[in-house]
């Protein structure tokens, strides 16, 4: 017991983050450099992480987005530039104070053991062991499940699940954490049509709410349509930076992806739809 | 729970008729007189009485009673050990004997044999073998693991090179040493428990108990590795530290265990994966009922070994090897079905 106890006496010194509004972005990202390999994947980039925002990051196959989240979650240090969460550079901050600030959902969702999915998600409680949320653990982790359509799967295996079924229930460990920051990479990616727009709706809650929300997608009808705000990567750079509806022009995306795309409204309700082009029309319908 | 209970009643009984068998056969019910006429004693209470048979109190105390502690405890530690190495590189299949970390402890116990080491008196053995147990798993550790994950090929391939290097250096070893030497490397090899003392059961005992306190206090950490290491240190573990502890811990408890047996394989591999089939993969459960099964299948391994064969001490190494290198081969199949490949 006299360790528990001396874990639990250091645990008090954790600086708890602060719930009431607090002035400036969540994230503060400044001329960020990370140079892999010799070869510079993101160069001098500026990211703002609003709360109460949900922010898409879209871009090409390799243009930084992945590494980006990484530089923002605080697991790369890059090599030019500062990052700054709650107003301090992210190396101030111990691994559990990083934890009781920010959750990470990351694109490969392992697990190495036949754990259950509701153990899975208990673990995103781990950061408020021995502080007075631990009382919340228990609805959180309900709530969360619900919230992601997995409550069903709770006493199923994680390695027994589909990718879809995975992929919702790393989310719900994500949620459970319930952190003011949430950086979601690809979370739609293996899902159908319907837990994506579920996913999407649940992180735009949760910015509405009060959180930031970070959502790295290739969806750019979904990030069209459920965003606050959209970040264009290409080539290790930001493209552009702004509301959906200003960024995501035909002309930008089409220089951006290297291929054609329309940028249409929805003849009812005006949304946007975004469309691939044909390079060669001609050649893929043929009338004859 | 009822798994810890049920085990910690088994192992119980195990010691007791473990106590109770052998050449000079004492019934279990005069082992369990004798336990209270001594526990009595110490309190000052007249309870319980001595075996019947003249030479029985001697034969308990002198030589059963620290064996089948030394079974028990190093039992234990093979066991914790076991689940601790596996949650550490993610692969139900890391074992302390297959990995090497049991061969870079022998190592170690091999020359203070050879060189007549004794600057520690009793702890000489544990210690030199706890320093070449660390620094092999230091090694293995640092070259076997990719992005967290210790893939199967790797680990496997790995335990081959390690205990390639680690037999070379036995082999040296006992090409330097005297006559003597030898034969006690070689039986010592084996694994066994015949000539446990006393002394040994002191030095290992407080040992193991640091060690196994030490995997209690950091199973909520172990369980959130199975997620991977960057989602481990997204949930606020600090992974560096936390991998360090594990491998110091791993090689406290096998050194202790190998220093005074010998190698004793597949425990560490066989009990974690049967109690993670009954009550799943969280360490909180996994990790006690690892210790206490672990002790039991030594307790019950050791009372075959001289038991199985008449005026015989069979090395327990052997013992375990026969039954557990079978048992790894059809983890393996298994792992290689669900995978549908070696990853």
């Amino acid at each position: 017991m006299s360790v528990a106890t001396t874990l639990r006496g250091l645990r008090r010194d954790v600086r708890r983050p602060d719930r009431s509004a607090t002035p400036g972005p969540a994230i503060r990202a400044r001329g960020i450099g990370v140079v892999l390999d010799g070869a510079s994947v993101l160069y001098d980039v500026d990211v703002d992480v609003d709360t109460g925002h949900l922010l898409a990051l879209v871009g090409p196959n390799g243009a930084g987005k992945s590494t980006l989240l990484s530089v923002l979650a605080g697991d790369r240090q890059p090599e030019r530039g500062a990052v700054e969460l709650d107003g301090l550079p992210v190396g101030s901050w111990s691994a559990v104070e990083m934890a009781m600030r920010r959750a990470v959902l990351l694109q490969q969702v392992t697990m190495s053991f036949p754990f259950t999915v509701r153990q899975m998600v208990e673990m995103g409680r781990a950061p408020w062991a021995g502080q007075p949320e631990e009382a919340d653990d228990e609805r959180r982790v309900v709530e969360s499940m619900a919230a992601t359509d997995v409550s069903h799967l709770a006493e199923r295996t994680v390695p027994s699940l589909s990718g879809g079924e995975r992929a919702r229930a790393a989310l719900a460990r994500v949620l459970a954490q319930d952190t003011g920051i949430l950086l979601l990479d690809e979370p739609t990616a293996a899902l159908d049509v319907r837990h994506q727009e579920q996913v999407l709706a649940l992180a735009a809650d949760a910015a509405a709410a009060g959180r930031a929300v970070v959502v790295v997608m290739h969806d750019l009808g979904l990030a069209a349509a459920h965003a606050d705000r959209v970040v264009v990567l290409a080539g290790g750079s930001v493209a552009a930076d702004g509301a959906p509806a200003d960024v995501l022009t035909a002309p930008l995306l089409s220089e951006v992806y290297e291929h054609p795309i329309d940028v249409l409204r929805h003849p009812q309700d005006g949304r946007l739809l975004i469309v691939p082009g044909h390079d060669r029309p001609s050649a893929t319908i043929r009338h004859t | 729970m009822a798994l810890l209970v049920a085990l910690g009643v088994a192992l119980v009984a195990a010691a007791i008729v473990a106590a109770a068998v052998g050449q000079l056969p004492i019934a279990p019910s005069e082992v369990l007189g004798s336990v209270l006429h001594r526990v009595g004693g110490w309190v000052g209470l007249d309870i319980g009485s001595v075996p019947s048979h003249p030479r029985g109190e001697a034969a308990l105390w002198n030589v059963r009673s620290p064996r089948v502690l030394l079974a028990a405890l190093v039992g234990a530690a093979l066991g914790g050990a076991g689940a601790v190495l596996q949650a550490v590189f993610g692969n139900p299949l890391a074992e302390p004997s297959v990995i090497g970390v049991s061969g870079g402890a022998a190592v170690g116990a091999c020359s203070v044999i050879v060189f007549g080491w004794s600057f520690l008196g009793s702890y000489t053995v544990p210690a030199i073998a706890f320093a070449t147990a660390l620094g092999t798993t230091l090694v293995i550790y640092a070259m076997a693991r990719h992005g967290g994950r210790t893939e199967v090929v790797t680990l496997v391939l790995m335990g081959i090179a390690v205990n390639a290097v680690t037999a070379a250096v036995i082999a040296y070893l006992v090409f330097l040493g005297d006559s003597q030497a030898r034969e006690q490397i070689v039986f010592w090899q084996l694994g066994s428990f015949n000539g446990s003392r006393w002394e040994a059961v002191r030095v290992v005992a407080p040992v193991v108990a640091v060690g196994l306190a030490g995997v209690m206090a950091i199973t909520r950490q172990l369980d959130l590795l199975a997620l991977g290491e960057r989602s481990a240190r997204h949930l606020g573990v600090n992974v560096e530290r936390l991998r360090l502890t594990s491998i110091v811990i791993v090689s406290l408890l096998v050194a202790s265990g190998v220093a005074f047996v010998g190698i004793i394989a597949f425990i560490g591999l066989i009990v974690p994966h049967l109690v993670r089939m009954v009550v799943g993969p969280s360490h909180r459960t996994l990790v006690p009922a690892s210790v206490l099964g672990g002790a039991l299948l030594v307790v019950i391994a050791d009372v075959v070994a001289r038991t199985a064969v008449d005026y015989a001490d069979l090395p327990i190494g052997m013992l375990t090897a026969l039954v557990g290198g079978p048992f790894f081969f059809w983890m393996l199949h298994r792992t290689r079905t669900a995978a549908g490949g070696w990853g």
